[in-house]
C-alpha cells in the first residue's frame, strides 16, 4: 500500500515564510488545505516565481489525485471526470460528479436523433439552488459504417451543445467520426486487447482520451490501458464491462469496487470509469427496463462511476438518477446546519406572515426558494433544531413548545409586528396545542410541504 | 558538494548542495535530462526539504559517531545518492530505495501490449457484524411459521472479492393502527383496509409476498387518538393472528406514551421475537430495553444521523444485557434529496468502524425507507416530473438500494412496486439470479 501524503510532505516544499498573501495564515495551514484541495498552488504568489518552478514542478505531481482526472469536451461544456482521492465520501469528499451521456446511433431517423440531442442541450432540473443538467452524447455506430457514422456524427455535432462519445468497436468508423470532430475532444470508446495499437493511435493523432474496455477481466483492462500508455496517452477511461444481468450485476460492482480500491491505496490503473446502465436494453425493452436501468445507474453512482451512458429518456426516470448524483457528490465537509434566528423574505411589515422552520441546511434552503418564488413578504423563524430537519427533530425532542415559544421570544419579533400568529410546518402539527398556550400566540399548521406555502398563505392568512 | 537525485514519479530532479561557512547552501539544478530546467537557481536553504538530508550529510562528516540508522530513515525518499567530495566511511549503512516502476520506465520506450496481473486490495477486516434471529417458530416458543436472519456480515455489502455476507436484506411492508394520509401511489395498493390493521397486514403478505410486516401504533399518541395502551396491544396480538411472518412493533413516536405501549405490546407478543421499535435517547429506553429481555425480543436502537449518539445508546443498551443478538439499530434515515448523503455516509461509517473491530457497532443496521415519500418529487403531482407512480416507487427504491450499499440489512417499505424492484436488484447483487450472460460487446449496436 502506498502511504498517504499529509501536510507535512506538501509543507517541505512550500516557500514557509508564512506570508499569508495565500489568504491563510501560515504555509502549514495552506499545506493542509492543498491536501484537501480547499485551494491551489496557484494561490501561492511566491511558489508562482520562476525560481519556484521546480518546487512547484514537485508539489504538482505530489497532489496529483489518485484517479486522473481526465476533461472531454472543449470550451464551456467540457466536462471533468475522476480526480479522485478517496473510497469512502466521509473520508474526504467526492470531487467530479458522475457524468451522464445519453446515446444515440448512426441509424436513427434525423428528427428523432436531433430531437434527443436537444433533449440533452436543454435539460435543466433546479434543486436546492443547483441546475441538475445532462452532461455528453454517447453516439453509437449500429451501421458499422464509417461513412454512415461521419453523417451522424456530423449532424449531432451542428446541434449538440454537449461533449461527445465516439462509440465503436471499428477503429476505421471511429477515424471517420474524429475526422469531423477530432478537435473536439470527444472520448473514443473504445479500444481493447485486439484494437489497442490503432485505436491508441487514433488518440494520440487527435489529443483525444480514450476509452480502455475488457470484459469481466481486470487484468486485461489493466493491460490495454498500460499498453495505451506505453504510447504516451494519459486520459484513459475504464470501461471494466457493464454486465447487468442478473448475478453478472454483482461482478461488474466487484470490478468497480476492486478498480476504485486498486487506485487509491495501490496507485494502480488510477483512471476514471465508465458504467453503461444501458446495456440493459440488450435482453428487454418496456418500462420494467427503464425501471432497472435507474436501479444500475443508482449502483454505479453509489459505487464509483465517474460516467455513465444511459438509453431512457424519461424524466421520471431521469429525476432519481440526477438527484441522487447530487446527493452522493454533496461536499461532506459543508456544515448541516445554517444560522438560527430571525429572516426577511421581500419586504415584510408589521401585519407580514411568520413561518416557523428548522435549521437543517436542506430543510431551510428548500423553504427558502419556496418562499423566494411564491414572491411572498414574510419572516422566517430558524429553529435550532440541531441541523435536524423537522420530522426528525420533532420525533427527537430538538423541536418542541418550549423551545419553540423561546425562540419566538428572543427573535424580537414581537417588536415589528402587530398581530400574534404564527405558521409552523405540517410535520410539527403535534407541537400546536402545546405552543398556543406557552407562548399566547395563534398557531397556524401549514402544509407538510413548503411547496404549497403560497396557495396556504393566500388562503389561510388574513 | 553533494548532489542529490530525487525521483518522484518517474521524473529525476537535481539538487546540490554546497557547505558555505557554517551553513548549507542547496541549488535546485533541474529535472534531470530536461534542458528546459537547466537554468541554475538558488534557494536558501530553509526551503528545501533536502536540507535535512543535506544536514546529516555533512553532519556525518563532521561526526563520525552520527546515527546511521537514523540517516538511513532519512533518506528512504531518495531513490538515488550522488555523492561527491564526500568521505564515507560506513560499513553497515544501506539504502533501501524504492525500484523505480518498470512499467513507467518501458511505457516511454515504446509501445507494446503486455499481460500484467491485476491484485486486488483486500481489506481482511478483523470484525464481524452480529447474526440477530427474528421471530420464533412452534420450537421456539412463538407461533411465527419462520424465522429471518439478518447480520453476520464479513465485509461491505456484496464485495463477493472479499467475503460471502451470509444473508440477504430483508424487507418489512409498514402496517399502521389508523388510517393515515399516504402518498397516492401508495395507497392505490392499500385503500380498502387503511382502516383495518389486520387485512393491511394479510394484504402484504399474502398479495404482496412481504417477508416482515411492521405495525406502528400511532394512534396511540395523544395528539392522533390517545388509544391506550392496552386497545393498542390488541392490534398487535390481531396482528399476530393475521399473519404469520416475523413482526417489527413500532410506537407512535411520542416519548411519554411509546415506553407503556411498547411494553404492553411485548408483553402480549411473549416469545415471538419481534423487533421493538424503539428505544431511543429521548424516551425512557430502559423500559423498552427491560419489556425486550423479559418477553424475549429484539430492541431497535434508535439514533438520529449521529455515530457517537448510535455508539453510546448501544453501550447502554449492551450494559442492560441485551446481547448483540438481540439488538439492531437504526440510524436514521433521509430520503433520496433531502439528506439521503448524511444516511449514506453515517452507515458507511458504522458499518467500516464495526467490520474494523468496534463491538459497539457491530449489530446489524435497519433503514425507515418509507421517509422516501416524504420527498416531494416522489408523491406530487407534477407533469413536468413524469408520472408519479413510476417516479415515487423509483424514489422509494432508490433510497433503499442506497443504504443497502452503505451496509442496512433491513428495510421497512411501503410501495409494492419499490420494493419488488428493490428485491429484484439485490438478488442479482447477491449473485443469486442465474441467467444467461451477454455479451455486452452488443451495447453498441442495439437498435
Amino acid at each position: 500500500m502506498v502511504k498517504k501524503i499529509g501536510p507535512l510532505d506538501i509543507y517541505n516544499y512550500l516557500p514557509k515564510t508564512n506570508c499569508g498573501e495565500c489568504g491563510e495564515k501560515t504555509c502549514m495551514a495552506f499545506a493542509s488545505q492543498l491536501i484537501e484541495r480547499a485551494v491551489k498552488l496557484e494561490d501561492c504568489p511566491t511558489l508562482m516565481k520562476p525560481n519556484f518552478a521546480g518546487m512547484y514542478r514537485h508539489l504538482e505531481e505530489m497532489l496529483a489525485p489518485s484517479v486522473k482526472e481526465v476533461v472531454i469536451g472543449v470550451g464551456d461544456s467540457a466536462i471533468k471526470i475522476g480526480g479522485e482521492e478517496v473510497i469512502f465520501r466521509h473520508e474526504l469528499t467526492y470531487f467530479n460528479q458522475t457524468a451522464i451521456a445519453l446515446d444515440v446511433h448512426d441509424e436513427m431517423k434525423d428528427d428523432e436523433l436531433l430531437e434527443r440531442v436537444k433533449y440533452v442541450n436543454d435539460f435543466r432540473f433546479k434543486r436546492i439552488g443547483e441546475d441538475l443538467t445532462l452532461d455528453l452524447i454517447a453516439i453509437r455506430s449500429t451501421s458499422n459504417d464509417p461513412e454512415r457514422f461521419a453523417q451522424c456524427v456530423s449532424k449531432v455535432s451542428d446541434e449538440a451543445k454537449k461533449p461527445l462519445v465516439l462509440c465503436s468497436w471499428s477503429p476505421s468508423v471511429l477515424e471517420a467520426g474524429l475526422q469531423i470532430v477530432g478537435d473536439q475532444r470527444p472520448l473514443i470508446y473504445a479500444a481493447t486487447k485486439d484494437t489497442w495499437e490503432e485505436v491508441g493511435r487514433l488518440a494520440v493523432k487527435y489529443s483525444c482520451p480514450v476509452a480502455a474496455f475488457a470484459d469481466d477481466d481486470m487484468a486485461e483492462l489493466k493491460s490495454v490501458a498500460n499498453a495505451l500508455g506505453s504510447m504516451g496517452i494519459e486520459d484513459i477511461v475504464l470501461d471494466p464491462g457493464s454486465h447487468v444481468e442478473g448475478k453478472y450485476f454483482s461482478n461488474t460492482l466487484g470490478n468497480f469496487v476492486a478498480s476504485r480500491r486498486a487506485a487509491i491505496l495501490n496507485k494502480d490503473v488510477g483512471y476514471p470509469l465508465l458504467g453503461i446502465p444501458a446495456t440493459v436494453w440488450l435482453s428487454e425493452e418496456g418500462v420494467e427496463t427503464a425501471f432497472k436501468e435507474v436501479m444500475i445507474a443508482a449502483t454505479m453512482i453509489d459505487k464509483y462511476a465517474d460516467l455513465i451512458i444511459l438509453h431512457t429518456p424519461e424524466i421520471w426516470a431521469l429525476l432519481p438518477i440526477i438527484t441522487l448524483r447530487q446527493n452522493v457528490y454533496t461536499d461532506p465537509r459543508k456544515p448541516v446546519a445554517v444560522d438560527a434566528g430571525l429572516r426577511r423574505f421581500g419586504d415584510p411589515d408589521e401585519n407580514s406572515p411568520v413561518l416557523m422552520t428548522t435549521n437543517f441546511a436542506l430543510t431551510y434552503y428548500t423553504v427558502a426558494s419556496d418562499l423566494e418564488s411564491a414572491g411572498i413578504d414574510c419572516y422566517l423563524l430558524v429553529i435550532d433544531t440541531d441541523g435536524l430537519g423537522v420530522q426528525s427533530s420533532v420525533a427527537g425532542g430538538q423541536l418542541d413548545a418550549f423551545k419553540a415559544k423561546e425562540a419566538i421570544k428572543k427573535s424580537g419579533i414581537e417588536d415589528k409586528l402587530k398581530h400574534r400568529k404564527i405558521i409552523i410546518p405540517g410535520f410539527s402539527a403535534r407541537i400546536s396545542g402545546d405552543l398556543e398556550m406557552q407562548s399566547g400566540w395563534e398557531v397556524l399548521v401549514g402544509p407538510r410541504d413548503s411547496s404549497s406555502i403560497g396557495e396556504f398563505i393566500e388562503k389561510k392568512w388574513s | 558538494m553533494v548532489k542529490v537525485v530525487h525521483h518522484i514519479k518517474g521524473r529525476k530532479y537535481l539538487y546540490e548542495h554546497y557547505r558555505v561557512g557554517d551553513k548549507v547552501k542547496c541549488d535546485y539544478i533541474g529535472p534531470v535530462g530536461d534542458r528546459s530546467y537547466a537554468t541554475k537557481s538558488t534557494f536558501a536553504p530553509h526551503v528545501s526539504p533536502h536540507k535535512i538530508e543535506t544536514e546529516l550529510v555533512f553532519q556525518k562528516q563532521l561526526a563520525p559517531t552520527f546515527d546511521l540508522t537514523k540517516l538511513r530513515d532519512m533518506l528512504e525518499k531518495v531513490e538515488e545518492l550522488e555523492l561527491e567530495n564526500v568521505d564515507m566511511i560506513a560499513g553497515e549503512l544501506e539504502f533501501v530505495l524504492p525500484a523505480v516502476s518498470a512499467v513507467k520506465r518501458v511505457a516511454v520506450e515504446r509501445a507494446e501490449y503486455r499481460d500484467l496481473d491485476f491484485e486486488i486490495p483486500l481489506a481482511d477486516f478483523p470484525g464481524q457484524i452480529g447474526e440477530v434471529e427474528l421471530g420464533a417458530t412452534k420450537a421456539n416458543g412463538g407461533t411465527r411459521k419462520n424465522v429471518i436472519k439478518v447480520g453476520g456480515e464479513k465485509t461491505m455489502p456484496f464485495y463477493h472479492f472479499e467475503a460471502r455476507n451470509p444473508h440477504k436484506p430483508v424487507i418489512a411492508y409498514d402496517v399502521f393502527d389508523t388510517k393515515i394520509n399516504l402518498a397516492g401511489p401508495v395507497r392505490k395498493h392499500f385503500e380498502d383496509v387503511l382502516e383495518d390493521p389486520a387485512e393491511w397486514a394479510k394484504r402484504c403478505v399474502k398479495k404482496y409476498d412481504a417477508d416482515m410486516v411492521t405495525i406502528h401504533l400511532i394512534s396511540t399518541d395523544p395528539a392522533i387518538k390517545g388509544t391506550s395502551a392496552r386497545e393498542a396491544a390488541k392490534t398487535v396480538e390481531d396482528i399476530l393472528q393475521a399473519v404469520k411472518v416475523p413482526i417489527i412493533i413500532g410506537g407512535s413516536g411520542n416519548p411519554d406514551k411509546d415506553p407503556e405501549v411498547l411494553e404492553k405490546a411485548a408483553e402480549v407478543a411473549e416469545g415471538e421475537r419481534c423487533i421493538i421499535n424503539s428505544a431511543s435517547m429521548n424516551l425512557d429506553y430502559k423500559r423498552v430495553a427491560k419489556a425486550c429481555l423479559d418477553h424475549g425480543h429484539v430492541v431497535l436502537s434508535w439514533t438520529q444521523l449521529d455515530i457517537n449518539d448510535q455508539k453510546t445508546l448501544n453501550k447502554h443498551l449492551l450494559e442492560l444485557g441485551i446481547k448483540r443478538e438481540d439488538m439492531i439499530m437504526d440510524p436514521t434515515t433521509a430520503a433520496l434529496g433531502y439528506g439521503l448523503e448524511y444516511s449514506f455516509s453515517i452507515m458507511e461509517r458504522i458499518r467500516l468502524a464495526a467490520l474494523k473491530g468496534d463491538k459497539d457497532l457491530q449489530m446489524p443496521i435497519s433503514s425507515g425507507t418509507t421517509n422516501a415519500w416524504g420527498a416531494r418529487e416522489a408523491w406530487m403531482k407534477t407533469p413536468e416530473w413524469g408520472d408519479r407512480e413510476k417516479r415515487g416507487p423509483l424514489w422509494e427504491a432508490v433510497t433503499a438500494l442506497t443504504l443497502c450499499l452503505a451496509g442496512s440489512d433491513l428495510f421497512m417499505m411501503m410501495n409494492p412496486t419499490a420494493v419488488q424492484l428493490f428485491e429484484d436488484t439485490v438478488e442479482s447483487l447477491c449473485g443469486f439470479r442465474e441467467v444467461e450472460p451477454l455479451d455486452v460487446k452488443d451495447w453498441i449496436g442495439m437498435r
